[in-house]
Parts: structure tokens; sequence; C-alpha cells
């Protein structure tokens, strides 16, 4: 689960790291508001979960009360789209912060390094930029050290970002910040927390500009705090799954994808891509074979305006084919998919499962053996690639 | 041979009273995998069809002799029943349980490496040795025995494979799913290893899946120290940058770590890395008959 910056710098205050204070709005006017209580100059910055909002006119600086309002009102409503093509990510919230002075610009983060298996810290001298192109053309710039799981003190940080070539009067502040941010890590479970810039003010106070965190989901049950945050996804369709226990995410295609097992969901994607297709959505099904569960799969895949057809594709190991064939007989009883389905059981007790099927003898069900032909039969049903 | 469990597994399953683990406990049973024992806290002296059931692992192994622990514990409480059990004196570990934070499992890894004892999952369909024993959830039916290794980050997406090998005439060594979360016991190269060293196995099939770096680490490893043939899938070719499908592992950021980049990275090695599953069992049916 990926943080907002303002909900990253929240947990960074709760442990003890400088960041501006600030105001999180959802409204032009709420944002004005919390800029005139700041005072200016005041950040205003985009809320959305991706980089390069700087360049795509996510974050703006105003000097006064119309420049505030002005600001607000461009970026809350517009669509940022990722450095790599990501999104576009409706702007639903701003955070207003006062103005920092920046006299120097970090990098500085700690992620899980899981080809070593360890808590991974990286620091530059070089923050600001795209840390990627740093460590790319000038791998020296950055330091990178793995955290002895027994412990990680003050000494250790220090060495790291004086190694980095920080300026030496703020080395004592950047270790601690570092050793809080290796706290972050252990105490809120997070896999990964960069902070680009951290900052040193004129003032020589260290301050963490920006933040990016990910929160383990697996343990979200010890933090009840992160647990309610969780609850807020924006999509409507990956809100619905959510409700009903599915394993859901939206693509932007026409072929609704049902599956049983993550692995196989996603080499279903895979084949339905090669067979010319554009895949709407993952959804594992998991050991799920009850009308009831088949009936909310269905539902939240045709809640997507933009399906055309669907693809069942089950592999039936535990679950039983003819258990999950009289559920797709219930679930077509309960609702009217108004679209073609394409269903493939292979696995246990595939023969009876498919019998039940052509013994239903449901209108618009269409029966392939193989996963391939399946994958031919969905993409030809709903009109090609969208 | 195969590997990890065959003829002499002693089997001690942790969370054998539950709903799961009795299910998946009996079922191991019945396929003739020797099951010693359960581990409950609080319900020892009790048994689950006549297989006894002891407060710790510790006793399963002293009392009833168990050498392999099966954990099929609740997430909150998994990663200390696999402490545990490499404190118990078992060889082996495999950890069913999905859904164990990350970080708790970063220092059960290593005290599994300090202990030297094997770790098999978390999040994991478990080890299947056709003909010989099963530990874990892998349906049985579609795998014969026969030559082929077979290492997997998915479950039914390995049944998949394992029933199209299986209809094209031939069988399985192993069945070994490392699992699919970011830190795993043992991964492709550990088991890559074994199968080397097995002399059941004469060709080996790895299925991975976005995420991380193990299997381009594979492609290095098998170029430099293994020499028997290696066919390949790997799943998630249309995932979307960012987006985390299902399994916890299956998370990319940037460029490294996609599908494309772990064909490539195997394939420079000289791995043939099949299009779908049904090509992936074609072309190691195919290198098999070749051999």
């Amino acid at each position: 689960m990926d943080l907002l910056e303002y909900q990253g710098k929240q947990l960074f205050a709760k442990h003890g790291i400088a960041v501006p204070s600030g105001e999180v709005a959802d409204t032009v006017d709420g944002a004005v508001a919390a800029a005139e209580k700041i005072g200016y100059p005041c950040a205003i910055k985009a809320q959305v979960l991706i980089g390069g909002r700087g360049k795509a006119g996510g974050i703006k600086i105003a000097q006064n009360v119309e420049e505030a309002r002005e600001h607000a009102g461009a970026i809350l409503g517009m669509d940022i789209v990722g450095p790599h093509g990501e999104g576009p990510f409706r702007v639903d919230q701003v955070w207003i912060e006062g103005g920092s002075d920046i006299a120097e610009e970090y990098y500085a983060s700690v992620i899980l390094d899981r080809g070593e298996k360890k808590l991974l810290a990286m620091v530059s001298a070089k923050g600001g930029m795209d840390i990627e192109a740093v460590a790319a053309e000038d791998p020296d710039a950055l330091v990178k050290r793995h955290i002895d799981p027994s412990g990680f003190d003050a000494a250790d940080a220090r060495s790291i970002v004086a190694d980095a070539g920080l300026a030496e009067d703020a080395l004592d502040e950047a270790a601690d910040a570092l050793v809080k941010l290796a706290e972050v890590a252990r105490e809120e479970d997070a896999t990964l927390i960069e902070v680009n810039p951290l900052i040193v003010t004129a003032g020589r106070d260290v301050v963490a500009l920006d933040s990016k965190v990910t929160i383990d989901g697996n343990s979200l049950f010890r933090h009840q705090d992160l647990a309610e945050i969780a609850d807020t996804v924006d999509d409507p369709q990956e809100q619905m799954a959510k409700e009903k226990g599915l394993t859901y995410v939206k693509l932007d295609g026409n072929v609704g994808i049902l599956a049983n097992g993550a692995g196989l969901c996603m080499s279903t994607l895979d084949v339905v891509a090669q067979a010319g297709g554009a895949p709407a959505n993952f959804l594992d099904a998991g050991g799920g074979s009850k009308a009831e569960a088949i009936v909310n799969a269905l539902e939240v895949i045709k809640s997507d305006a933009k399906v055309s057809a669907i693809l069942f594709n089950i592999f039936g190991g535990i679950t039983r084919c003819d258990e999950i064939a009289n559920g797709i007989v219930t679930a077509s009883q309960q609702i009217d998919l108004g679209m073609p389905l394409v269903v493939r059981l292979d696995g246990t007790n595939s023969e009876e499962g498919l019998k039940i099927l052509a013994e239903a003898n449901l209108p618009n069900l269409h029966q392939e053996k193989t996963m391939l032909d399946a994958a031919r039969r969905v993409v030809e049903l709903a009109g090609g690639a969208s | 041979m195969s590997i990890i469990v065959g003829e002499n597994t002693k089997l001690a399953v942790s969370g054998l009273t539950g709903r799961e683990g009795s299910f998946h406990g009996l079922r191991n049973k019945a396929y003739g995998t020797d099951l010693v024992a359960g581990v409950t806290p609080g319900k020892g002296g009790q048994d689950v069809e006549g297989t006894p059931v002891f407060d710790t692992i510790a006793e399963a192994v002293s009392e009833a002799g168990a050498n392999t622990s099966m954990i099929f514990v609740p997430a909150r409480f998994a990663a200390a029943a696999i402490d545990e059990a490499i404190d118990s004196g078992v060889e082996t570990v495999i950890a069913i349980t999905e859904g164990i934070p990350v970080l708790d499992m970063l220092s059960t890894y290593w005290k599994a490496k300090e202990k030297g004892v094997r770790l098999i999952g978390p999040n994991c369909p478990g080890v299947l040795s056709p003909g010989k024993a099963n530990v874990g959830i892998i349906p049985a039916q579609f795998f014969d025995p026969g030559p082929i290794g077979v290492v997997s980050k998915s479950g039914t997406l390995t049944y998949q494979i394992g029933n199209e090998l299986k209809q094209a005439g031939t069988g399985n060594s192993s069945i070994v799913g490392i699992g699919g979360d970011p830190i795993v016991g043992s991964d492709f190269i550990d088991i890559l290893t074994m199968y080397e060293a097995d002399p059941d196995t004469e060709l080996i099939v790895m299925v991975g899946e976005i995420g991380g770096d193990a299997e381009e680490r594979a492609a290095e490893f098998i170029a430099s120290d293994i020499n028997k043939p290696v066919v390949a899938y790997i799943a998630g070719f249309t995932a979307p940058p960012g987006k985390q499908m299902g399994h916890a592992g299956a998370i990319i950021s940037g460029s490294s770590g996609t599908a494309q980049a772990k064909k490539d990275a195997l394939e420079a090695k000289g791995v043939r890395v099949g299009e779908s599953p049904t090509e992936t069992a074609a072309i190691a049916a195919e290198m098999l008959r070749s051999l």
C-alpha cells in the first residue's frame, strides 16, 4: 500500500523526523484557507501516488492569496501521467505547506532489498533529481549500505551520510534522520521509504521535503491508523471488489478476466494479449467456487462499462470444476450479464463441470477446452482490441 | 530420489486441529505421506483421526520422530510458529500460510540460514514428490512420477503446466512451490542446485512471475552452475507498472522486475522461455525426448 506524500510526512513526524507543517485540502476554498493560515510563500502540492508531479505542473509556489487560489484551482482535478506513462491519476487532494529556504538538497531512502534479504539504506548528496539517473550516471554519488538486522545506531548512520559527502555541519542531524527512517521501516512495516529531497535549510536544519512510503499490506492488522488509509481506494470498481473481498486490479481494455490463483490470472492476461485482445482487469477468484463469489466477481467486472466480453479461466485443483459450473449456472440466473461469457474449465472434475454447463444451455455462454482457444474466442467476441 | 520430501519424510503439521490444516494434512496422509504428528499449543494429548497432537514442535520431534514441519498457522502467528519449527530440530520447514508480514520473514529467514534448516515458503503450495510424499496443498492427481523437476512461484499455474506435462506422457521428480512473497526461505537458485544434484531429475521447468530479480539471478546461476536443461515460463507481461497483482511479490517498480526483463535475462543465458503454459510444457516434453 502506497501512502500519499502528506500521509508519509505524518508518519515521519510521528517518529520525530522534521517535516514542514501543512494542511491537506480537497477544495479550492479549503486550499486557500490553509494557505492564508500557513502564510506565504507556500507550496501547493498535488497528492497523487506517482512521481514526476513537479514536471507535470502538480507543484506550485504561491506568493499571495490570488496565486494560492489560481494554483489550487489548476491543480485540483488535473490528471497527472507518470514518467513511465502510468495513470492518469486524478488529483483529488492538495497538500499546502510553508515554503522552505533550501540550502542543500540530498536524497535518503530505506528499502527492503529482496535479493539480500535485508533493509538497505541509500544516501546521496545529489538530491532533488531523478535518483535512478544519478545511480546510472554517477554511481559513486549514491552510497548504499545494508542495515544490520541486530541494530542500526547513530554511528552506523553517520558513516553512511559522511561517505555520501553531505555537508559537515549537517551530518549529525542527517544521521539522526536516517536512524529514524530505519525506525519507521521496522515499526510501521514500511518496505520502501524515500525522501527526495531531504533538505538542509538556510538555518541548517535537516527537513524531509517529500515522502514516498510503501507499507506492507500484510502488516495492517497491527497498524490501525494505516489500515484506515487502506480503506480509501478511489477507483469505483476496485472499491467494490475490496468490499466483496476480491483481489481486483483495473486495466484499460475490454476483455473482462476472471481466473483462480494470481499466477494463472496473470498468465491469462498474457495469453489474451497474445491473442490480440486488451484485458480489462485482473481478478483472482481465489478458491471461491460458490455461486455468491462468482456473482460478486461478475458484478465487479461488469460494472466496468468498457467490458464487452468476459473470460472465465479456471484450473481446478482443490476447487472442483463441477462446483464452479453450478456456481456459474446459479450466477447466470441472478444477474443478466448482457455480454458473452467464455468459460474454460480444466482440472478436478472438469468433465462433470463441462457437462453441467452444456445441459444448462445458457445463452451467450461459450465453452472452450484450452486456455489458448478460450483466449482467442473471447478476443473475437469482444470485438478485437479496444 | 526426489528433493525435499520423499519416502523418509516424517511430517508434523502445525495447525492440524484447524479447518485448513486438518483438511490438507489428512489429504497428505491419504496420499501416502508419513504424517506422524499434529502440533497445536494447548491441545497436546488429543488426536486427529489417529494422529497424535503435541503442544510443541520439539515434542513432535522427540516423541514422534518428526523431521519435516508444515506450517498452517494464521498469518499473524505464523512467523513465530516457523521460528519454533526452526529451533525444534526438524530438517525442513514448509510454510503454507499466506499474508505473513514481510519484516517478520526477514528475521525468520536469517534464523533458518543460521540453523541450517531448509525453509520453503511462506505463501506457497508446498512440495510434492509424485508417488512418494505430498506436503502442502498441491493437487497430486495432475502429476505422475517422472524426470522433470518443477520449481515455481505460483500454485495454479504450476498445476496447469503439470497437467499438460502429464497429458504429454511425462511426469515429475518433484514439484516445489517456493512462494510468491518478497522474502521466501528458498529461492530458485536453492532449488535448481538441489535438482542439479538429484539423479532422478533430467530436466528442470522454472515458473516465475513479475517482481524482484530472483529470475534474473537464476539466469546467471543456470549459465554458471546448472548442466541440466532448463525451460522457463514467466507470467505477468501485461501487468501495468506499479500495480500489485495478488501476490505481494508481484510488484514491479520502474523497468526492472518486468516479465520482459526476466525473459530477456533467461534467453540471454540460453534458457528457452515458453510463451504460454501450454507451450512451456510442449517445449519441456520435446527437449526431454531429445535427451
